[in-house]
């Protein structure tokens, strides 16, 4: 799969990831700072924040180590 | 697919509330990938210009894009929620089907048959029979596949549509054209090769969605021992944790199946045939880019398919340990007002997601059902194009021509698909009947292939006859019960036998047949010379070794090491 110019679909799986990365840690800092009237159970463990956070340095990671400039 | 799903039969009933309410951002990110997917449709369209490209993914895949994608193809939504819900009802029996059910299969593949179908150079199954038996052979497999592939592709469509306006209010109509134009536009842009991209995005969506689930549950559950004291408590004097102790008798899991149903009929039969002759998935490995990687690529998707019951049946055990009041069956729930079994996925994912969790899980959900349509849509456009059409109707037009039908092709397969979607709406007996129909091939076929790759006396009238034969007793043997349900005793050995045990005795006497027909017939008729089935049956064809190779670059390997573990785990959970 390594067709001259090709974009790997890893860099699109880091891309994509990473947007999700900064919405979903975006979401829960703004619960953390503004917290919602019906809590899910275990929202004191903010999961949005870590799993957020685990999204965005995977989508990290994968974006700039499959970056098509890194590629060339 | 019939052996790996368990259609949500949600009725056709009205639906008193959503279970899930999406927040804007929630909308931002299911919208993103929307858009992604149809990006790389885009995107990939340039590089989609042959045949080979199209149908194939150019045989360039590595043998961790090929292995994901061979899994992704098969991990739909239906499949998550379905297994979710079942694992609720019958606890961890469900897990049989992601390992005794496809591992030893899956290893199989990637070992014994994946040399066979690479180096013969085939494009799909069929086109491995007319190799190996003939044309007759082949348009058999090949009418059968296409037909059943399409209407099995609208029943999901309908089913995830239904799901959609139980979960989130969806209106019906809104979640089947929106989701089924999406795979049209990238599969039609891109073939297989797009399809197979945006299978391994879905599958990494899947996984981020739905694992957060099982994590969190955990953690409320004080973990699994917690767990497993839990629904002690809420469900006293049932065994929901052990795979195997309680298979010892029909009556004494809430399965209703005997130890030799699963082992003889899931293990041996019904999932040999599904994980090794079903284009849908063996397609995905032909697009490897070398033997090595097509060896792998299987064997890649058993270490993941293993790890699949963590993020579908631990949350329908987690919904047993946790949910009160407790699900209960679909009638009763629509009777009642209550939450059914089948829900049990949304409901975790309600309990611990909050705005944008909620919508990775959502994605995840519509993910899973875009990534198996695909699926269904790309290995029915390459089977229709080259095992029926050019073998059939047209046979010597150009490359660019047959590209050319297999973009349409994968339009009217959608068009189709939706139609049968609609019809479903109408006729809801039909799901059974079609998801019955779909499992009259399996078994019967990989006796078929699994002699002809195996056996060089096989020949092309054994073939024909012996996958006739075993497709006609299963449709037989489905009608007898059907017809007379004291039948029940003869096929699956006990009248206590449930559905999934007929199901998997049905297999196993129907793979009998087909066997017994193929070794008569053959053993009376004229076999092919042995020059004609070069690349095609073992002792006939040179397999390249891989001795050369470091230890952890052989498949054999690595296939030792995720058989070791499937042990192990099966042990553990005993």
């Amino acid at each position: 799969m390594h067709r001259p110019g090709m974009v790997s679909i890893w860099f699109f799986v880091g891309i994509l990831l990473l947007a999700y990365g900064v919405l979903i840690t975006a979401s829960g800092l703004y619960e953390l700072v503004s917290p919602p009237a019906r809590p899910v159970v275990l929202g004191e463990l903010h999961a949005g924040i870590w799993w957020g956070a685990v999204l965005l340095v995977l989508g990290a990671v994968y974006t700039y180590r499959f970056s098509p400039r890194r590629q060339k | 697919m019939s052996i790996h799903l368990i259609a949500l039969s949600l009725g056709d009933a009205p639906v008193p509330t959503r279970l899930l309410a999406l927040a804007p951002v929630d909308m931002i990110i299911i919208a993103l990938y929307f858009a992604m997917v149809l990006g790389i449709g885009f995107y990939l369209k340039r590089y989609t210009k042959t045949g080979d490209d199209f149908f194939l993914a150019g045989r360039e895949m590595t043998a961790w894009v090929a292995g994901l994608s061979f899994l992704a193809a098969n991990l739909g939504a239906l499949e998550l929620m379905g297994w979710a819900a079942a694992a609720y009802q019958y606890g961890i029996l469900a897990t049989h089907w992601y390992w005794i059910g496809a591992i030893p299969a899956m290893l199989f593949l990637g070992i014994v048959m994946m040399p066979f179908y690479y180096i013969s150079k085939t494009h799909s199954v069929p086109g491995y029979l007319k190799l190996r038996f003939g044309e007759p052979s082949r348009v058999l497999s090949a009418v059968s596949f296409g037909f059943m592939t399409v209407l099995m592709s609208g029943i999901n469509m309908y089913s995830m549509a239904l799901v959609m306006k139980v979960v989130l209010g969806w209106d019906i109509n809104f979640s089947i054209w929106v989701s089924s134009i999406t795979v049209a536009v990238y599969v039609c842009l891109g073939g297989l090769l797009s399809a197979i991209f945006n299978e391994v995005l879905q599958f990494v969506l899947i996984w981020m969605g739905a694992l957060l689930i099982s994590i969190i549950g955990l953690i409320e559950t004080g973990g699994w021992s917690g767990m497993v004291a839990r629904i002690h408590t809420n469900f006293p004097g049932g065994d929901y944790t052990h795979l195997w102790r309680t298979m010892g008798s029909f009556t004494d899991n809430p399965m209703g199946i005997h130890w030799t149903g699963i082992v003889l009929g899931l293990g041996a039969v019904i999932s040999f045939g599904y994980w090794t002759t079903d284009f849908l998935v063996v397609q995905r490995v032909l697009a490897a880019k070398d033997l090595r990687a097509a060896k792998l690529a299987p064997i890649i998707g058993a270490g993941f398919k293993m790890m699949v019951p963590f993020i579908v049946i631990l949350p329908g055990l987690l919904g047993l340990a946790l949910l009160q009041p407790k699900l209960m069956g679909e009638a009763q729930a629509v009777a009642t007002g209550g939450h059914s079994y089948n829900e049990v996925l949304p409901l975790m994912l309600a309990r611990y997601c909050g705005p944008g969790l909620l919508g990775l899980g959502v994605t995840a959900l519509i993910a899973g059902f875009m990534s198996g349509m695909a699926g269904n849509v790309s290995a029915f456009a390459t089977v229709w194009t080259y095992d029926i059409y050019k073998a059939l109707i047209r046979k010597d037009a150009t490359d660019a021509h047959y590209v050319s039908m297999g973009r349409w092709c994968t339009i009217l397969g959608v068009l189709v698909s939706i139609g049968t979607a609609y019809l479903v709406m109408q006729f809801l007996s039909i799901m059974d009947y079609v998801q019955a129909l779909f499992s009259f091939f399996i078994a019967p076929l990989f006796g078929t292939v699994v002699l002809g790759m195996l056996w060089k006396r096989c020949s092309p009238a054994g073939g024909f006859w012996g996958l006739l034969a075993g497709t006609l007793s299963s449709i037989g043997m489905w009608a007898w019960v059907k017809l007379d349900p004291a039948a029940l005793k003869y096929i699956a050995l006990s009248s206590n036998a449930r559905d999934m045990a007929e199901n998997m005795y049905r297999a196993l006497w129907s793979w009998i047949v087909c066997v017994l027909v193929t070794v008569a017939v053959s053993l009376v008729t004229k076999p092919k010379p042995e020059s004609e089935l070069n690349n095609l049956v073992y002792g006939c064809t040179d397999i390249p070794g891989e001795g050369h190779l470091p230890m952890h670059q052989r498949p054999m390997f690595w296939a030792v090491v995720v058989g070791l573990c499937f042990v192990v785990l099966n042990v553990i959970f005993w």
